[in-house]
């Protein structure tokens, strides 16, 4: 029989058979749901797992230093150390190169160091942080009261909620007011007559009246090390400008250096995704610096979310089976009760081929229309699972998150598996169907 | 004019079964030949074995042994696909139960074996049409089995049995459920088929009666012998 008349047939064989029919499909769909939704929970909390690291600008990025800056466990003090042939000052030429290296989106030092604070004439001690650029689109800034510095070079700040609430515990009324940040400049010293190297620096008191243009709930983290402990934040290139003293300066005086251009203990350096996090790390290792990223914990959260969302689909296909069981039943009563119809059909010249066929036919309709059916459902469920945890969130004063996501793959997948598991299902009332004996099935009453 | 080969040879039929530990021969050792475009009426009580002859030329059961030639094939070593198709181009059946398919209307019936055969779609409405004029019931196109009545309902049968044109037609008791008025105008029916277009017609039936107004030949069966040796009327 041609496919089309086999469907023909088919639909309406379901049609005869209709609130029996539309259980098993139901029941299809049901198992179907349950396997989407925990499948969508487990793809939903990996996206939401993932777009959080990659905004925390953990997994994009690389923490650079100078080879010989390095101590090891074991590896003695730098300088009894052999020196490395391609070990290279990390200095502003490096930084250069490094930025132009291929995929490279940011290359930046850390700046953080700890001075105090005037405000309406009190005194306050913080820690001072510079943000980068990027950091305004990796989601720390999202939901902040006014708002990001109008350039690089502002002279604006943004202060950390709880910093802020010293100053004023009404956050919002700090926006546009001005602060005074006293900080420590560092002014190199010319080297002196008959010594070799320089003559390291001095530091020199400095002010700086700085607009607040923003208060910001959560403590931003950008990179290793991150701006975590910044409780008040400027941009990266007003900070490098200020030339502040920070804690490894004083390294630095120790450090033979011919050079009188400024060496950074690190830099983060930030790739377009976290794929090209390890072909980059190698790229600066041939640079002469060593290199450190946190790809490998990617690699384990990765794997932790396969195996968590192989436990989900194994929970998900319980209910799945029950539903192959009802298709089995479902056509097995179908035979008992179109035994001589199957007689009928045989006799006026259907092949067994042909009646096996028609079985499969029903079996995959019931099937599909489960899979579509179930996948809506499965969605819908997935749905109201983020809407429950978002009200509760909103509750607690937090923001809300996308925990269930059904990709086209899924929903292809939910379908398609339905059709396939209700084909297998159909196998053995098929055949059983197909081998009827005629006679025997048109003496059948 | 030189003579036409038999439509039907059977040469030392039998059909044994197996009840327990002992042997049912439902047909033993039957020959008969039917020639092309005769109208014979295979006639015995209950249990003679009669309908199990006509399984074995409708191509529904095997022989235990001997064989059946029909249009020149021989049954016995076809294959079920072989078989399958035997049943859909060479012959045609009617039941004495009609074994109509309730839920289909009588178009949808007839049709049933163009679509096994897998007829054009754009021919069959012809076909359909032309079998259930043939038959007289081509205004109850769009009618469900259950809104005809018995001698109708066979009369769709007999369509349905028509439609792709068989050589052969087997009835088993075609007349079985009617009253004697309507299975009348059903072997009448018959009969006119057997003439035009032509057919070879073997019908089951006890009715010897009806058999002898309307068949060309009769053959008796008891306990799975042929008893007459099937000698023309």
């Amino acid at each position: 029989m041609k496919f089309r008349d086999l469907s023909d047939l088919a639909f309406r064989n379901l049609r005869e058979g209709v609130l029996r029919n539309s259980l098993t499909t139901l029941g299809v769909a049901v198992g179907v749901a349950s396997l989407v939704a925990m499948l969508s929970l487990g793809v939903g909390l990996q996206q939401l797992a993932s777009s959080r690291l990659a905004k925390s600008g953990l997994f994009d990025s690389i923490f650079v230093t100078p080879k010989t800056n390095l101590r090891r466990p074991g590896g003695g003090p730098p300088a009894t150390r052999t020196p490395d042939a391609r070990a290279r000052p990390l200095d502003a030429d490096a930084r250069a190169e490094i930025s132009h290296l291929p995929h490279v989106i940011e290359v930046y030092p850390q700046i953080r160091f700890f001075t105090e604070v005037r405000y309406e004439g009190k005194p306050f001690a913080t820690m001072v942080a510079g943000m980068p650029e990027s950091s305004k689109s990796s989601g720390a800034f999202d939901g902040m009261q006014g708002s990001f510095y109008s350039s690089p070079n502002a002279d604006e700040t943004i202060l950390q909620a709880e910093f802020a609430k010293e100053l004023n515990p009404q956050t919002a009324s700090l926006i546009g007011k001005d602060l005074i940040l006293r900080y420590a400049e560092r002014q190199s010293l010319a080297a002196q007559p008959g010594e070799e190297s320089s003559g390291g620096f001095s530091v020199v008191p400095k002010d700086m009246h700085l607009r607040i243009i923003g208060v910001v709930e959560t403590e931003p983290a950008s990179g290793f090390g991150g701006f975590g402990s910044g409780r008040l934040l400027i941009p990266l290139p007003l900070a490098e400008t200020l030339r502040a003293a920070q804690v490894n300066d004083l390294r630095d005086i120790l450090r033979d250096s011919s050079s009188d251009k400024p060496t950074y203990s690190s830099l983060t350096v930030r790739v377009k995704s976290p794929a090209l996090v390890e072909a980059t790390e190698a790229r600066l290792k041939d640079l002469g610096f060593s290199a450190f990223s946190l790809l490998d914990a990617s690699k384990s959260l990765r794997i932790f979310f396969s195996v968590f969302d192989l436990l989900l689909g194994i929970f998900g296909s319980l209910a799945l089976a029950v539903a192959t069981l009802g298709i089995i039943n479902t056509l097995v009563m179908a035979i008992l009760e179109r035994r001589r119809e199957i007689g009928v059909l045989k006799a006026l010249g259907a092949a067994d081929r042909d009646v096996k066929e028609l079985f499969f036919v029903e079996a995959g309709v019931m099937g599909f229309f489960g899979g579509m059916l179930g996948t809506l459902l499965g969605w819908l469920i997935g749905r109201s699972l983020t809407l429950g945890t978002n009200l509760y969130l909103h509750r607690q004063n937090l923001p809300g998150v996308d925990i269930s996501s059904v990709p086209w793959w899924l929903v292809l997948f939910g379908i398609g598996f339905a059709v396939l598991v209700s084909l297998a299902a159909g196998l053995y009332p098929a055949l059983r169907a197909a081998r009827l004996d005629p006679v025997q099935a048109l003496r059948y009453e | 004019m030189t003579e036409l080969p038999p439509a039907i040879r059977l040469e030392s039929v039998s059909r044994h079964y197996l009840m327990g530990e002992s042997v049912i021969r439902a047909v033993n050792d039957v020959s008969l030949t039917v020639p092309t475009g005769e109208f014979l009426a295979l006639l015995g009580s209950s249990g003679s074995g009669k309908s199990t002859l006509l399984n074995l030329i409708a191509g529904l059961d095997r022989p235990t042994s001997g064989s059946v030639i029909a249009e020149g094939q021989d049954l016995s070593k076809m294959s079920s696909l072989e078989l399958a198709r035997y049943r859909r181009q060479t012959v045609g059946m009617v039941f004495q139960s009609f074994n109509l398919l309730p839920r289909m209307t009588l178009e949808e019936n007839v049709e049933l074996p163009l679509r096994l055969a897998e007829v054009d779609r754009s021919e069959r409405a012809a076909r359909v049409r032309e079998a259930l004029e043939r038959v007289g019931l081509e205004k109850r196109i769009g009618h469900r089995p259950s809104e005809l009545s018995g001698g109708e309902q066979q009369r769709t049968a007999i369509a349905r049995a028509l439609v792709n044109r068989p050589k052969i037609l087997l009835a088993d008791e075609p007349t079985g459920n009617l009253d004697s008025a309507t299975g009348e105008s059903i072997l009448t029916l018959l009969r006119e088929i057997q003439e035009n277009p032509g057919m070879t017609i073997v019908m089951v039936t006890h009715e010897s009666t009806l058999a002898q107004r309307f068949a060309g030949r009769f053959a008796v069966m008891g306990d799975g012998k042929l008893l007459s040796n099937g000698a023309p009327r």
